[in-house]
């Protein structure tokens, strides 16, 4: 019996080691993915009025901005929607979305890419991307905004 | 009559702090059947089935039924049940009882709480989901009740800590008995833990009277995870701590090491709080090298449940070998699989291997961007808190039960069956729901059977959706045999003290604690618990007193 306890005790220590060098390496991977995929990452690009985000500034006339070869998009998430109501841009060029809220909390998630920021009311959040396909893609509330939640679904159309 | 007057009155009269680990148990089992019998109405509106319009003179919409079955399960219950296990198990290895005019209090704060809270939730003024995310305003009283509820916690904290230090003063220069240091590591990471919830309901109180005319929706959501991501080990704790305690004995076999138990409950206090960026990967306003800080505090918080994983299988292959198995598999089958209580847990710590594995994914920033506020995460987290956090509670009510109140498990193969089920449904949805929400990005608590353009939207789905219904009608009945049989053995008229387990079933171990400098260090409890504090500021004293000195005010809505 005292042989066989010390045989888990060995087993054990392994699994311990195997344990945290898994994290480790995930650690390092995942470190190594954010600064490779950096645009993705929801970054906060200033603060506004809430109450005024309807009426001044840059949200109050959300639009497709091309800039060089390049795109800004200025989004209003509201309870139910998006504006602009439908966003056009090319292939192959970068696209940075600049996105706030007027009333409370909303989801921007465009399926089949990695954009999935949490769009807060008073802050804006920025996240770039480059669509490489064109077609349609659906933008998606996924945080929980009043009852017409689920009928908040808005598309990107990316152009050859 | 007069000898049973008598005897009913006497059944607690040795013990009364099992009348009160009864009403506790009993009344967080309430709340999880009253949620519960939500449940299958989100599963089925996942599926394309929408039933709330059946419920319209009740209930007006299904987010007023999902704050209710999210509140009830996730806040209510597991609390509850964290108040009944984690202050009865000190006492019983102690030998010592709570003071009781403090316990009956905490009960008293517990159910006057849930009341208040009850009224807007049932009343639909506060149908805020139970992230209660501003600026989304529910009725004050939603607030006051939630905070009331809470703070009868703090009072069990109090309750655990005399019993210890009351030990302590008893016993010097010993080591702690293995559960209460569970119990006393538990309780403190609550303590530490739940200052942002409190903090936020300030707030939230002051906000929902009037007195001021808005709150910083990001500050809010930060307090809001510096307590939510913690509050996942608050649920799962009691979970561990009789799977250390008691299943290894249930099973047949002993614990294989105390001292390392003991390092799982200390990691935990360590590492639980300062970790809850990984919430909001996806927010603005906080920088990504902070999110970084915690994606590697998260990883860390993955050892304890890994040390889990190992202690417990090999404790249970100690008990299989000891009921005779044999060979590489032999122990498994060898497990008393007719035993309730060693199944729920033995099912439920199946499931909480790709629930584990799934938190993961949640944990690393990139994955996490595919997933974030999808159906991936109730898929995730009905795998953990939903099976292994809920079968354990309701595994050891079949023998807790009988154990406070001297009345035999009733319908044993109902039991078991409810188990199974339970299990089984959790598993098809659960599977469903991973699926769903990372190929077709479907999201999370959100009304999709009763909109037309979200069932359009996800229409490609409609396969994995099938398996939503299925599960919601399996979990149905799962649910009505668990509460059939809770119900059916609390209330009968019937005590018969020798069918029941007179004693709690606390393990034998074999690694002890005496003269092991890892039990040694971690009984430091005081010091662990600054370290732990320090943990904290450092992770967030930054980030928040930034966010403090910075607030930008966004009065309230109400969108249901």
């Amino acid at each position: 019996m005292e042989h066989n306890e010390h045989i888990v005790e060995r087993y054990e220590r392994a699994w311990i080691f195997f344990g945290l060098g898994m994290i480790v390496v995930f650690i390092l991977l995942i470190g190594y993915l954010m600064v490779a995929n950096r645009g993705t990452i929801p970054i906060g690009a200033g603060r506004v009025d809430a109450t005024q985000v309807r009426t001044q500034g840059d949200f109050a006339n959300p639009r497709v901005e091309q800039v060089g070869n390049e795109y800004v998009v200025y989004v209003q998430a509201f309870s139910f929607g998006y504006l602009p109501t439908e966003i056009r841009v090319k292939a192959g060029r970068k696209v940075t979305f600049k996105i706030t809220s007027p009333d409370v909390q909303h989801g921007f998630q465009i399926e089949r890419t990695n954009i999935n920021p949490q769009v807060i009311p008073g802050e804006i959040v920025q996240v770039s991307h480059t669509f490489r396909q064109p077609g349609e893609y659906r933008i998606i509330c996924n945080e929980y905004c009043g009852i017409g939640h689920a009928n908040m679904i808005s598309k990107i159309i990316v152009e050859p | 009559m007069a000898v049973k007057t008598f005897s009913q009155i006497d059944a607690y009269a040795g013990a009364p702090e099992k009348k009160y680990t009864l009403f506790m148990l009993m009344l967080g089992f309430i709340a999880l059947m009253v949620g519960t019998l939500f449940g299958p109405l989100q599963s089925f509106n996942y599926g394309g089935l929408d039933l709330y319009p059946f419920l319209k003179p009740v209930f007006q919409s299904y987010y007023q039924g999902l704050t209710l079955h999210g509140v009830l399960n996730a806040i209510i219950f597991t609390q509850l049940f964290g108040q009944a296990i984690m202050v009865y198990l000190p006492a019983r290895e102690l030998g010592l009882r709570p003071n009781m005019t403090l316990a009956w209090i905490s009960f008293w704060m517990a159910l006057i709480g849930l009341l208040i809270a009850a009224v807007p939730l049932l009343g639909n003024a506060a149908s805020v989901l139970y992230t209660f995310y501003p600026p989304l305003k529910a009725h004050w009283a939603f607030y006051v009740g939630a905070a009331i509820f809470v703070l009868s916690s703090y009072v069990s904290i109090y309750l655990v800590l005399e019993m210890w230090s009351r030990w302590k003063k008893d016993n010097p220069g010993k080591i702690t008995p293995l559960a209460t240091y569970m119990s006393v590591t538990y309780w403190l990471m609550w303590l530490l833990a739940s200052l942002g919830l409190v903090v936020e309901a300030l707030f939230l109180i002051v906000w929902s009277l009037g007195l001021v005319t808005g709150v910083d929706p990001l500050l809010m959501r930060t307090l809001f995870w510096y307590t939510g991501h913690p509050i996942v080990y608050f649920w799962l704790l009691p979970a561990y701590a009789l799977a250390y305690t008691t299943l290894p004995r249930l099973a047949g076999g002993k614990l294989i090491s105390d001292p390392l138990s003991r390092l799982v409950f200390l990691l935990f206090l360590l590492f639980s709080v300062p970790v809850g960026f990984h919430h909001q990967f996806a927010d603005p306003g906080i920088a990504p090298y902070w999110k970084m800080i915690h994606t590697i505090l998260t990883m860390m918080v993955a050892v304890p449940s890994l040390i889990t994983a190992f202690t417990i299988a090999a404790s249970l292959e100690n008990a299989g070998r000891s009921n005779g198995g044999k060979g590489w598999f032999g122990w498994i089958a060898a497990l008393p699989w007719n035993n309730p209580t060693v199944l729920a847990f033995l099912l439920g710590f199946l499931a909480f291997i790709p629930g584990g594995a799934g938190g993961m994914v949640n944990a690393s920033f990139n994955l996490n961007q595919n997933i974030h506020n999808t159906v991936w995460i109730p898929g995730h987290f009905h795998l953990q808190v939903g099976t292994l956090v809920t079968m354990a509670a309701m595994g050891t009510a079949f023998w807790l039960i009988p154990h406070l109140t001297g009345k035999p498990l009733v319908a044993r193969g109902m039991a078991l069956a409810s188990q199974w089920l339970w299990f089984l449904g959790m598993f098809v949805m659960t599977f469903a729901l991973h699926w769903m929400g990372f190929l077709y990005a479907i999201p999370r608590r959100t009304h999709i059977s009763g909109s037309p353009i979200s069932m359009e939207a996800y229409r490609e789905s409609s396969a994995w959706m099938v398996l939503n219904i299925v599960s919601g009608v399996i979990l149905l009945v799962a649910a009505i045999l668990f509460f059939y049989v809770l119900y059916a053995t609390a209330l009968q008229s019937r005590r018969d003290p020798s069918q029941v387990m007179a004693e709690v079933p606390f393990t034998q171990v074999i690694s002890k604690p005496e003269g092991s400098s890892l039990a040694r260090l971690t009984e430091r409890v005081w010091f662990w618990f600054g370290v732990a504090v320090l943990l904290v500021v450092l992770a967030y004293g930054p980030v928040l007193f930034q966010m403090f000195t910075n607030m930008n005010p966004v009065p309230g809505q109400r969108l249901w």
